[in-house]
């Protein structure tokens, strides 16, 4: 249930994001299923609430307001562009019951590309000072970072492409790691089927849409794979070291100077780091003292990719952090139908925002 | 107040779970006409019978409407979020037994596990437009195993029955579905993926919470648990 005081708190933060030059906006509650599905995949049916339309087919009781305001801005909207909103977000809880399965959210996006670090700065900022009084600690990162690191990887496009797509999947993106870096030994049966003069020789008979050219394809994709190069010790090292780098940011600025100079490809990512530092401390931030975490953002945040914070309370309260956010470019060039601007931005809750003050 | 044990109400479940108990010195009968849905306890004092679907069991424990009941391990985790903070294993009986499983066609000679069911996936969508459709009644189960293991750009329609015969009908191009051998899945000229194995199943006597339950339905539980256990 949401009190009185939650709402109180909401009205009192959207106006003072809309005082800083934000456009009051909203969104519906009901979105098109078929959007969030395309975009989070079969996972958010576990997180959001589906109901049917007679019309307009399966529906979901919005998730979150960054989708639909994203869209309503590659439609209508023309940049710079400021907006705030708030209102009920819906989550199913599947594990905690103590968690609500509806919450208010407050937000504040940015679409201005005309200075991306400054931009970054701009939210970081407006969410910090919103929070001065509460205690929470910050945390950011860098998912650009991680991006830039396996697009330089040297090894073939198709690797780095699938790679890139589990990036918000740990797992998967190790196990990928270690078979494209010949830890993971080809299996027998793999192996033998490659071997043969012609593997699609004798194909039981192809049932379903997926075809016979389909399946002959991907043979032809894999015996690319088993002959390429594997990924050398140094880069999966370099990539370790990328992403267990946890510091203040002027000590991970450092740390990431050294791993540039084996992985140059991370060097653009990193002077945009630098950048955003500095605008950052133009606004007042104490970065000598900001913390950032290189994996930061990786398992939860799966449409950023770029710049990612978070303000979290005192682990012994155990409620997720009252703010979060970042950077996601990518995000609206899907939306956008291919056309994409630069956008950054965030939420806060005001229901964990009471929380971590009342347990100070 | 007596405990209420739910028991699959017909076929080969439902007799051999007699059985099961039968060895145990606890006698399970349907009381009045074969077709009734009434039954009987006896040699334990305190047991009331509830005949009802296996299907329906997860669900009645979880509300407490029953105390006790039989089904397969498959339908309590995919019926209940958190099953084993709502409900408690009491014994595996040992019959009942079917894996769920991935299946994908033989022509997929190109994939033999999650990771090529992975790669195969992103070509799909890309080739096709549509995330790769995997068959199944079990969407709790599958969607979590997925997530775990990593796999993405697919999506889950429900199929209740003849879940064998979507990749034909082209309504989906794998299967997620419960087999005991196999032969069903091979003669519809499917395959199991090497790391398929979602969940094996078995036949268990699951108790619900008992945050509820009188002194005198704990006694009971007691001795029945005295008898089990011989």
């Amino acid at each position: 249930m949401t009190g009185q005081s939650n709402w109180d708190r909401a009205r009192s933060y959207q106006a003072a994001i809309a005082e800083r030059g934000a456009v009051i906006t909203d969104a519906d509650y009901l979105q098109p299923a078929e959007t969030l599905l395309d975009l989070y995949g079969e996972d958010i049916r576990a997180r959001a609430f589906t109901t049917q339309d007679p019309l307009r087919g399966e529906q979901m009781l919005r998730p979150d307001f960054t989708v639909p305001i994203v869209q309503q801005h590659m439609a209508f909207g023309a940049e710079p562009a400021r907006y705030t909103y708030f209102g009920k977000v819906f989550r199913k809880q599947e594990i905690d019951e103590a968690r609500p399965s509806e919450f208010v959210q407050v937000g504040f996006e940015v679409f201005d590309g005309s200075d991306v670090a400054a931009a970054d700065a701009e939210v970081f900022a407006t969410f910090a000072e919103i929070l001065a009084d509460v205690p929470v600690t910050p945390v950011t990162g860098d998912i650009g970072i991680l991006r830039a690191a396996v697009m330089g990887l040297k090894t073939t496009e198709r690797r780095r492409a699938a790679l890139m797509r589990h990036l918000w999947r740990p797992r998967r993106f190790k196990a990928l790691l270690d078979r494209f870096g010949g830890i993971t030994p080809v299996p027998a049966a793999r192996a033998a089927l490659l071997a043969e003069a012609d593997p699609m020789a004798n194909l039981p008979s192809v049932l379903g849409l997926r075809s016979e050219s389909e399946i002959a394809l991907r043979i032809e994709a894999l015996r690319d794979d088993a002959a390429a190069d594997p990924i050398s010790n140094m880069e999966r090292d370099l990539l370790d070291a990328l992403l267990s780098v946890r510091e203040t940011a002027p000590n991970a600025m450092t740390l990431l100077g050294d791993i540039a100079v084996d992985l140059p490809s991370i060097s653009t990512a990193v002077d945009g780091m630098s950048a955003r530092l500095d605008a950052l401390s133009a606004r007042g931030i104490d970065v000598e003292t900001l913390p950032f975490e290189a994996a930061y953002g990786r398992t939860s945040m799966e449409y950023y990719d770029g710049f990612v914070f978070g303000f979290s309370a005192a682990a012994d309260l155990n409620i997720p952090p009252v703010a979060t956010g970042g950077r996601y470019d990518a995000l609206t060039t899907v939306l956008g139908a291919g056309k994409g601007v630069p956008a950054v931005g965030g939420v806060i809750r005001p229901d964990l925002v009471a929380i971590a003050e009342a347990a100070q | 107040m007596t405990l209420k044990l739910g028991v699959p109400s017909k076929g080969r479940l439902m007799e051999k779970t007699f059985d099961w108990f039968a060895a145990r010195g606890v006698t399970l009968r349907k009381s009045g006409s074969d077709r009734e849905y009434a039954g009987a306890v006896d040699g334990i004092d305190g047991i009331e019978l509830v005949l009802l679907s296996a299907g329906e069991v997860p669900r009645e424990l979880d509300a407490g409407r029953i105390h006790l009941g039989v089904t397969g391990s498959d339908l309590v985790r995919e019926k209940l979020s958190s099953w084993d903070q709502r409900v408690v294993e009491v014994a595996k009986m040992g019959f009942g037994g079917a894996d769920l499983i991935i299946a994908v066609p033989q022509a997929w000679i190109d994939v033999d596990n999650l990771d090529d069911l992975d790669a195969v996936a992103a070509a799909f969508r890309a080739n096709h437009g549509f995330r790769l459709r995997i068959a199944t009644k079990y969407h709790r189960l599958v969607r979590d195993f997925l997530r775990e293991n990593g796999v993405a750009d697919y999506q889950l329609v429900d199929s209740q029955g003849a879940t064998e015969g979507t990749i034909r009908n082209e309504t989906a191009e794998a299967v997620a579905d419960i087999t005991s051998t196999g032969e069903t899945l091979r003669a519809n000229g499917l395959k199991i993926l090497g790391d398929g194995l979602i969940h094996a199943s078995q036949a268990t006597l699951f108790r619900g919470r008992r945050s509820n339950w009188s002194k005198e339905q704990r006694e009971i539980l007691k001795t029945l648990d005295a008898k089990l256990a011989r």
